[in-house]
């Protein structure tokens, strides 16, 4: 199959076609760095994940986190399924993980901001 | 009673904290950040999604870790700040600036600066800026007003949304409003390009399979007390909507993401000229305004695509405001304003930041900021002239109205310079 996609490298914004049958063969960049993003686009896209968590505090009531590594698209809506009973205590300080493992990839959900009270 | 302050910086977000942080580092020690909402950060806050920090840390950070990392760097610098206060107005005087503030826990009262960096940053058009036909229901909101809604207080706005504009709030919150189990019709756009960078097209729009109607807007919105739904309508290339084209969609709400407006409010009442172009002050290369010790950094200025850039600008202004106090410049500005070149938005061009160099001024380079009037796919020359001569040129692969754009003047450069007015212009 051939598909199309939209390079994000840089802003130029070349419009790639990468061939699933002739080994990812890339077409249309006008670079290198194209090549690698469309390989990797397409045999296995990943994307950091960002969303909140509930907090018990009365300034705050939501907590901002992320995936401190991307994770593959395809388990971008389950991930966010984890979220959703989790409850923050506190004092919560960036970086602190929220919750670890997240779907057995070896990447965790952190705070991305400090909650003190 | 009044208090005298060296610097006071209008508004906590990354431009303000930019310009306190490093006026600070340049010698002054009494500063204050004067900050509307209850917290420094300003609207980073509210950004939870991640691609900031990438050109100014060289990674990439979400908006609070950005705001985060900023605000680590005024631990112990000694510099006040005020909190859930608005600055009513300002005065100018020969000895300085007066400050009216106005809080709930301490009043009305007014301060005294030497100094002023104007950061209050930019706020959202809305429904009345565009004026869309329909009843006046519940559910239209900004795009940004959805963004704090949802990740910061924790509301959801609605389940079945369209998004109109496609500027980067609007393609942010169509994949934020997806994630958090809403259904996003379409994103529809009256150009027919995008205003948004491409990587929010691909991350947003594309990998959530929503759909972009480039030449297309709302020409309807309908609803009793809530929006019960949509009418959009393909647009002609003089942006009429074309008859026969309309489709309807069920919706429950309505997010617009149709541009952003600097918020100058302050900076006209104090008489400051404004450009049109930008809906900011007119500034020089080191960011001072038409009044003397005022200066404006950040989306105050002009609306930026990137923090990085704001943060860069901020720290500029924050330098020559600490030079300005400390009496550092090297001549007096009123004779400077009288060598001053007026740099001019030529063809292909919208605007440009400054929009006034002083070759004898502090600053050794001058990069100076612009945006294109229309997308180019083909490799174009940027050209800066003096008249016919030709002072600075630069090749681009590719430009587009979303993304800013610099040229790099230096003090070489500016010394050639025979003329009052440099023009900027996209050549072939």
């Amino acid at each position: 199959m051939v598909k199309e996609l939209i390079c994000i490298v840089c802003p130029q914004g070349c419009h790639l076609t990468v061939d699933e049958e002739k080994d990812c063969q890339v077409s249309g960049n006008r670079c290198a760095r194209g090549v690698a993003y469309g390989k990797s686009e397409v045999m296995n896209p990943t994307r950091i994940l960002t969303s909140t968590v509930c907090v018990r505090s009365a300034l705050h009531p939501r907590c901002p986190v992320k995936t401190d590594r991307p994770i593959p698209k395809k388990d971008l809506l389950r991930a966010m399924t984890l979220l959703d009973d989790m409850v923050l205590v506190p004092p919560v300080r960036r970086g602190d993980v929220v919750i670890a493992k997240v779907l057995g990839h070896s990447c965790d959900f952190v705070a991305t901001r400090d909650i003190l009270e | 009673m009044t208090e005298r302050y060296q610097l006071i910086v209008i508004g906590g977000g990354p431009a303000g904290l930019g310009a306190a942080i490093r006026a600070r580092e340049n010698g002054l020690s009494r500063i204050l950040i004067v900050e509307r909402d209850v917290e420094l950060g300003g609207i980073l806050n509210q950004c939870i999604h991640n691609g900031f920090g990438l050109h100014y840390f060289g990674e990439e950070l979400t908006g609070p870790e950005y705001a985060g990392r900023v605000t680590d760097r005024l631990e112990g610098q000694g510099i006040d700040i005020v909190c859930d206060t608005m600055v009513l107005s300002i005065e100018s005087g020969a000895e300085g600036h007066r400050l009216c503030l106005m809080s709930a826990k301490e009043g009305y009262r007014f301060l005294d600066t030497k100094a002023l960096v104007l950061a209050m940053g930019c706020r959202e058009r809305t429904r009345g800026a565009i004026g869309i036909p329909g009843t006046r229901v519940a559910g239209i909101l900004t795009a940004g007003t959805a963004q704090r809604y949802v990740n910061m207080e924790g509301y959801m706005v609605g389940r079945r949304v369209i998004v109109l504009g496609s500027g980067d709030i609007g393609l942010i919150m169509a994949r934020r409003m997806v994630l958090e189990g809403a259904e996003v019709l379409a994103c529809v756009e009256i150009m027919p390009y995008s205003g948004g960078l491409a990587r929010n097209l691909v991350q947003c729009l594309d990998d959530y399979g929503i759909t972009l109607l480039l030449s297309h807007t709302i020409t309807r919105i309908k609803g009793k007390s809530r929006v019960e739904g949509v009418t959009v309508q393909q647009v002609d290339a003089s942006l009429k909507p074309i008859e026969g084209t309309e489709q309807d969609f069920d919706v429950d709400t309505v997010l617009l993401s149709v541009g952003l407006i600097p918020e100058n409010e302050l900076t006209r009442a104090a008489g400051i000229t404004i450009d049109p172009r930008t809906g900011g002050p007119v500034v020089y290369e080191n960011k001072e305004t038409a009044v003397d010790g005022i200066f404006a950094c950040g989306n105050v200025l002009h609306v930026h695509d990137l923090v990085d850039y704001v943060t860069e600008e901020s720290e500029e202004a924050g330098k020559a405001a600490a030079m300005y106090v400390l009496g550092q410049e090297k001549e007096h500005p009123e004779k400077l304003e009288k060598e001053a070149i007026d740099v001019v938005a030529g063809p292909g061009i919208a605007y440009t930041i400054p929009q006034k160099i002083r070759p004898a001024g502090e600053s050794e380079k001058t990069r100076i900021f612009f945006r294109v009037r229309q997308p180019y796919k083909s490799p174009k020359r940027l050209v800066l002239r003096d008249g016919e001569q030709i002072i600075a040129s630069s090749r681009r692969p590719y430009m587009a109205p979303g993304e800013m754009e610099h040229l790099m003047v230096n003090q070489h450069m500016l010394e050639m310079i025979k003329g009052r007015t440099l023009v900027l212009s996209v050549e072939d």
